[in-house]
């Protein structure tokens, strides 16, 4: 996917995009036969409503929105928008900063199919979306408390279910695992491994 | 063009009727020889009417009508839907779905059960009347599985409703879970009550 033809359209494409949104688009990369488009998460209701409308870009199909979240910044998530052009055969990734407090314009008005994407994003990473009209969780279980595909969140959460005969309805405990975490070592053993097995020591 | 004008090619193609195969063991038609077979049926010539225990007569309609409620939840639902299709066909074992529950016996949870639908689970089988049964099948639902360190998933099915039968397997075979309902079959035999 990496051939001149391709990479030399995806990056007329970034520039046009850049020229058409001076200072709403910061920047653009090519890699692996895709564009990626960086912008100001406070311009990104500008932004899509530029591509969708542009006859010169025409991106009318919105594909996704999601979050990746990168503890280690000061602003921790990303924003992804994809987006498709099916005249013009592109797609476009558009991505933005936020942090867990600053709320991200929510693109309803623009392509109404994103709501539960963005109630999807809320609930995994809680990223806020400001003018989303029912910004609710819409995967886990109800009254579930944290974001679990934030990387600080403990993989097997706080909180589990058990059917109390005494009580009649199912209560939630604190989590018990009846078996520890396991830890692969993922080292193949035709390939030599730092460790001796028991027993082994005894072969030499 | 008559219906008498009609060649082999253009009529539909049913199978021929039954010519009374025989079984090369016995040379009688098959099945003749069947224990169970003659026995009921010299009885039934013989006097007209067959006599047994109340409880067995319970126990023969209850396994033979075993209305099973499908909770499919995940991929394991798939393999539950061959089971129920003719090359395993579970309706010959009396083993009929019905999407009620309110009409069924037995409850095939078949995948992951998350903490999400766990109440909604309970409140299902709470529907079913007695005597009821539930076939846990697949590791999920058997004690979590794949998801045993998941936040959201409950690790195994029996922390909501008793199970009866646990099939092991990720997804068990359709054929596991057809060897399934046998046990369960056979479990209701030997555990036999007319309570209701």
């Amino acid at each position: 996917m990496d051939d001149k033809v391709v990479v030399d359209r995806l990056d007329e494409l970034g520039q046009a995009i850049l020229r058409a949104l001076p200072g709403a688009v910061t920047g653009y990369t090519v890699a692996v036969g895709e564009l990626t488009v960086t912008a100001k998460a406070s311009e990104i209701v500008a932004v899509t409503t530029r591509l969708r409308d542009d006859p010169e870009f025409a991106f009318v199909g919105f594909v996704d929105v999601t979050a990746v979240d990168w503890p280690q910044r000061a602003k921790r998530f990303d924003v992804v928008y994809h987006l498709l052009s099916p005249t013009r055969n592109w797609r476009v990734r558009i991505k933005t900063e936020t942090d867990e407090t600053t709320p991200v314009p929510s693109i309803i008005s623009v392509f109404p199919g994103a709501d539960w994407f963005e109630r999807e994003a809320f609930d995994l990473y809680g990223v806020v979306f400001e003018g989303h009209p029912d910004l609710r969780r819409i995967l886990t279980d109800y009254g579930f408390e944290g974001h679990p595909l934030r990387k600080d969140f403990p993989l097997t959460g706080f909180l589990e279910v058990r059917w109390d005969d005494e009580q009649k309805r199912v209560v939630y405990e604190k989590v018990q695992l009846g078996q520890e975490f396991r830890n692969f070592d993922f080292l193949s053993p035709w390939e030599g491994t730092d460790y001796v097995l028991p027993g082994d020591e005894k072969a030499k | 063009m008559g219906l008498t004008d009609r060649t082999q090619a253009d009529r539909t193609l049913v199978a021929p009727a039954a010519t009374g195969v025989l079984d090369p063991r016995t040379g009688k038609p098959v099945g003749a020889d069947d224990p169970f077979f003659v026995g009921v049926n010299d009885e039934l010539a013989d006097k007209g009417f067959i006599v047994t225990a109340t409880d067995e007569i319970i126990n023969w309609a209850r396994t033979g009508s075993l209305m099973w409620m499908q909770f499919g939840l995940a991929c394991c639902a798939i393999e539950m839907i061959h089971a129920a299709m003719p090359r395993y066909d579970l309706e010959r074992f009396g083993f009929a779905p019905r999407a009620s529950p309110r009409q069924s016996d037995v409850m095939i949870v078949a995948g992951t059960l998350t903490n999400k639908m766990a109440p909604a689970m309970r409140k299902v089988y709470d529907q079913m009347p007695e005597p009821r049964y539930v076939i846990s099948m697949g590791s999920c639902a058997n004690g979590g599985g794949y998801y045993y360190y998941s936040y959201s998933v409950v690790r195994g099915c029996d922390r909501i409703v008793p199970v009866d039968v646990y099939v092991p397997g990720c997804p068990p075979s359709a054929e596991a879970l057809l060897y399934g309902v046998l046990l369960l079959q056979k479990k209701i035999r030997r555990t036999g009550t007319i309570e209701r």
